[in-house]
């Protein structure tokens, strides 16, 4: 058993279990913690297939913005998450059931399929060799050529999913004091000091 | 032995599996349900990367960067609305999620 092998079965183990824990695990902080660690071992599959630069990508997006974002939701919203639990195992038996079914058919499915010889001859963007050009640089070769409308696309999509989050969050609470650039530059002396003239022995 | 495609397709299958299954067992709680969510999406990337790598083909890694992109959106306009959720409501079990109900 070589190298490559052991790494891919630590890596398959580690992602699956890991997996697993964050739908069991009871608090939904652990949740998350395990995702990432999910992310990090799905990094290492990707790194033995030879796509270094998803591997890269798989953590800096996922774990450095969206596990972040889930662990912010969930510490940021008060809930008493075992009474979310309480009835939760009522449907554990048949989604067991039809999980394991799932998972056989797949298996099957896959064990049993070989791929046509004939799919060598009309492969779209070959992987160039890893000697003349890095993994990165190929697929930004494709990226800013072939795909260049699918990735301005994508820019769009990040772009309408920002402004949708900030529309969704943001709100005007009417009780609290606010700072307003416009009528602090306006203030001249004029309007801001009064001089009264007050006569001795009476008061305003 | 040696690690071919179908041992990434088999880890995928099985990743996949767990993300339904999270969905079946947790169904009062949105947050674990987009996070099983994510598993579903982790799973296909594995797979869009496993074909790209043993076609010997760049397709594949383009379009898993593409599903990448599409899973961060995903996730943040979930968490906004579960936020915005909570906010109105106090609670976001499922169950409670059913004001346009007829």
């Amino acid at each position: 058993m070589g190298l490559q092998a052991l790494f891919f079965y630590l890596f398959a183990f580690v992602a699956i279990a890991s997996a697993f824990m964050v739908i069991w695990a009871r608090n939904p902080v652990h949740s998350v913690l395990f995702l990432i660690l999910t992310f990090f071992n799905a990094a290492g599959l990707f790194l033995l297939t030879g796509a270094e630069f998803l591997a890269m990508i798989l953590l800096v997006v996922y774990v450095g913005a969206v596990a972040v974002l889930f662990l912010f939701v969930v510490m940021m919203l008060d809930i008493d998450f075992t009474k979310l639990r309480s009835t939760a195992l009522e449907y554990a038996p048949v989604g067991a059931l039809i999980g394991l079914i799932l998972a056989a058919e797949l298996i099957v499915v896959i064990g049993g399929s070989v791929i046509s010889p004939e799919i060598g001859k009309s492969i779209a963007n070959p992987i160039p060799d890893l000697a003349t050009r890095t993994n990165t640089a190929a697929l930004g070769d494709q990226l800013y050529t072939t795909y260049v409308y699918f990735f301005q696309i994508a820019g769009l999509v990040l772009l309408v999913a920002m402004i949708g989050a900030i529309v969704l969050t943001l709100r005007h609470r009417t009780n609290i004091k606010r700072q307003d650039i416009a009528t602090q530059v306006a203030r001249t002396p004029e309007t801001a000091v009064e001089v009264v003239k007050v006569k001795p022995g009476q008061g305003l | 032995m040696e690690i071919g495609l179908s041992h990434y397709l088999t880890v995928s299958a099985i990743l996949f599996t767990l993300g339904v299954f999270g969905i079946f067992l947790n169904r009062k709680n949105v947050i674990i349900i987009l996070m099983s969510v994510e598993l579903i999406l982790l799973s296909v990337n594995i797979n869009m990367v496993a074909f790209s790598s043993f076609l010997n083909d760049l397709t594949g890694q383009v379009f898993a960067l593409f599903i990448l992109t599409v899973a961060a959106a995903e996730a943040a306009i979930g968490l906004a609305i579960l936020v915005v959720f909570y906010r109105n409501r106090g609670s976001i079990a499922v169950e409670d999620i059913n004001m346009m109900k007829g």
